[in-house]
């Protein structure tokens, strides 16, 4: 194929000046929106706060959160799974353990990761900067601060490691998944059947698959890099499989946090005995 | 029905006040065709930029009760019945008089886009992919009416900014442009360093606010962030480069544009 010669050159165009200043129209007021704007942002802190100050409860309490034999059922809760320390007791035997040199609750170790999956989260850094930070509390609404920065700096530069935290969250999606397939088990009788704690466990694992292949940088990197789809045909089959999730990814990010909190209070129920997992078959 | 109320900021650059207006409910009446009947009537001076009056050519964008809205989209039965209407110029842009705002801002951040550069043009002429061709589609679609400019708090509250910031109209524009197949340029570096790509947190309003529903967040901005972390965060894809051999373009490579 013969080529004829493109006539473009390049130009330095990019350091137009724009003009600043001029007096703006409309009253100097924080905001006229009349409507209840500030509705979205307390329902927000107390959903996340609430999570918050219940998830470092149960990581710390470094108890209750397993399910074994005695009970004929094998459930641990997602905040101590995997069990690899020499703490857990989920491990049966103290010199199984990967990490022997942890000694406190297991739980600590492991929410780093789905902690700072969700911190970095695109949604949630839309939620907590809005209802949190309040920049800014709401559209159209001033946000609370003298200067910004956003995250060209540190420390909020640093939220460009999500793809990172999403990695990780494939790990512990694998070993969740894990734990819901071992959740059919009921060891002691040595058969399997399924309770409501399978269940849960399973609707757990499940709706973090659909977080984590919702999440943004997992539809960029299956797809959304690529500057041309017609030539890689297979990523973009994975792009056209995302993107359609990606939509949803707000309601994932909502629904997967109530439910990985409930397994973890279910769990922690039946283990204390204040509950019987009810098998169904 | 009871009559119409209207709040509507008069001024100029040297400051100015909300005036009242009272008028008799008509059918299906947009916001617009009140400010019309009050200019025919009671403020003939009353300032207001309009043209196509059905949605397309992004002129009559002002905020109606604090919100940004299209004067000719927003019908007056979609607002709370017998409760005042709030309308006021774009609060990000200088004003110019009443309800009429200086966006020639976004123009200048529009001269600054580094153009479409495609590779010499091969025998046959150039081919596309429906497929990449509909990518781009979505982001073509942007009427310039720059409500979305407008609520970035980046800039609406924050005037120093400007400087640095591109804002969400030209962030779609790069990335409509970096997911051409056909292009050449490099403009990873350029909206990180000076159009402020980082200063966006997403907050999503100015998805929120767009008349033609574009995805301006999760199909422009994240994406491009994304792209961003590709070229100067993420020690994989900086591996990967060297080992494939795949160079970088330089920041002055991706600040070009060609001639007119």
């Amino acid at each position: 194929m013969t080529t004829t010669e493109n006539s473009a050159t390049r130009v330095d165009n990019s350091s137009t000046p724009v003009i600043l200043g001029g007096a703006r129209g409309g009253p100097d007021v924080t905001t006229m929106r009349t409507d209840r704007w500030w509705l979205a942002p307390v329902i927000t802190v107390a959903i996340l706060g609430s999570f918050v100050i219940y998830a470092t409860w149960a990581a710390f309490v470094n108890k209750d959160y397993y399910v074994g034999a005695n009970m004929h059922r094998d459930l641990i809760s997602p905040f101590y799974s995997p069990c690899l320390t020499q703490s857990c007791v989920a491990t049966g035997a103290a010199n199984k353990a990967v990490f022997s040199w942890w000694t406190i609750s297991p739980a600590l170790l492991i929410l780093i990761f789905p902690l700072g999956f969700r911190m970095t989260c695109y949604y949630y850094r839309r939620s907590y900067y809005r209802s949190f930070w309040w920049a800014p509390p709401a559209c159209s609404v001033a946000d609370s601060h003298k200067s910004y920065s956003g995250e060209s700096r540190f420390p909020l530069i640093m939220q460009n490691v999500h793809r990172y935290f999403w990695y990780f969250g494939l790990v512990f999606n694998v070993l969740l998944t894990y734990d819901a397939v071992m959740a059919f088990r009921t060891p002691g009788d040595g058969g399997i059947g399924v309770t409501i704690g399978t269940m849960v466990l399973c609707l757990n694992a499940t709706l973090l698959w659909g977080y984590s292949l919702s999440c943004h940088a997992c539809r960029h990197l299956c797809g959304g890099q690529v500057r041309s789809f017609s030539k890689h045909p297979i990523r973009y089959k994975f792009w056209k499989f995302v993107t359609p999730l990606n939509a949803k990814h707000m309601q994932f990010a909502w629904v997967s946090l109530f439910v990985v909190a409930l397994t973890d209070v279910y769990v922690r129920l039946v283990a204390s005995g204040t509950i019987t997992d009810f098998k169904l078959f | 029905m009871s009559d119409v109320k209207m709040r509507i900021w008069r001024g100029d650059k040297d400051g100015g006040e909300f005036e009242n207006y009272s008028l008799k409910p008509q059918e299906g009446e947009v916001v617009l065709d009140v400010i019309h009947r009050i200019q025919a009537t009671e403020a003939p001076d009353l300032a207001c930029r309009w043209n196509c009056k059905a949605g397309k050519c992004g002129s009559c964008s002002a905020e109606i009760n604090g919100k940004p809205r299209l004067l000719c989209m927003t019908r007056m039965d979609q607002l709370p019945e017998g409760e005042e209407v709030t309308v006021t110029p774009m609060r990000a842009f200088p004003i110019i008089r009443d309800l009429v705002s200086d966006v020639s801002y976004n123009f200048e951040k529009a001269r600054q886009v580094p153009a479409f550069l495609p590779p010499p043009r091969p025998e046959g002429g150039y081919r596309m992919s429906q497929a990449d061709v509909e990518r781009g589609q979505e982001f073509r679609q942007c009427i310039e009416c720059f409500m979305c400019q407008d609520v970035c708090h980046v800039i609406r509250d924050h005037e120093e900014n400007k400087t640095n910031y591109a804002g969400p109209r030209l962030f779609i524009r790069y990335a409509e442009l970096e997911m051409h197949p056909l292009d050449t340029n490099d403009r990873r570096d350029l909206v990180r360093d000076k159009m402020g790509l980082g200063m966006c947190n997403i907050t999503k309003c100015c998805t929120e606010v767009c008349p033609e529903h574009i995805k301006i967040t999760d199909n422009a901005i994240i994406p491009l962030k994304e792209r961003v972390v590709d070229a100067d965060f993420d020690p994989v894809a900086w591996l990967g480069r060297k080992i494939l051999r795949r160079t970088k373009r330089t920041p002055a490579e991706a600040s070009v544009q060609p001639e007119a």
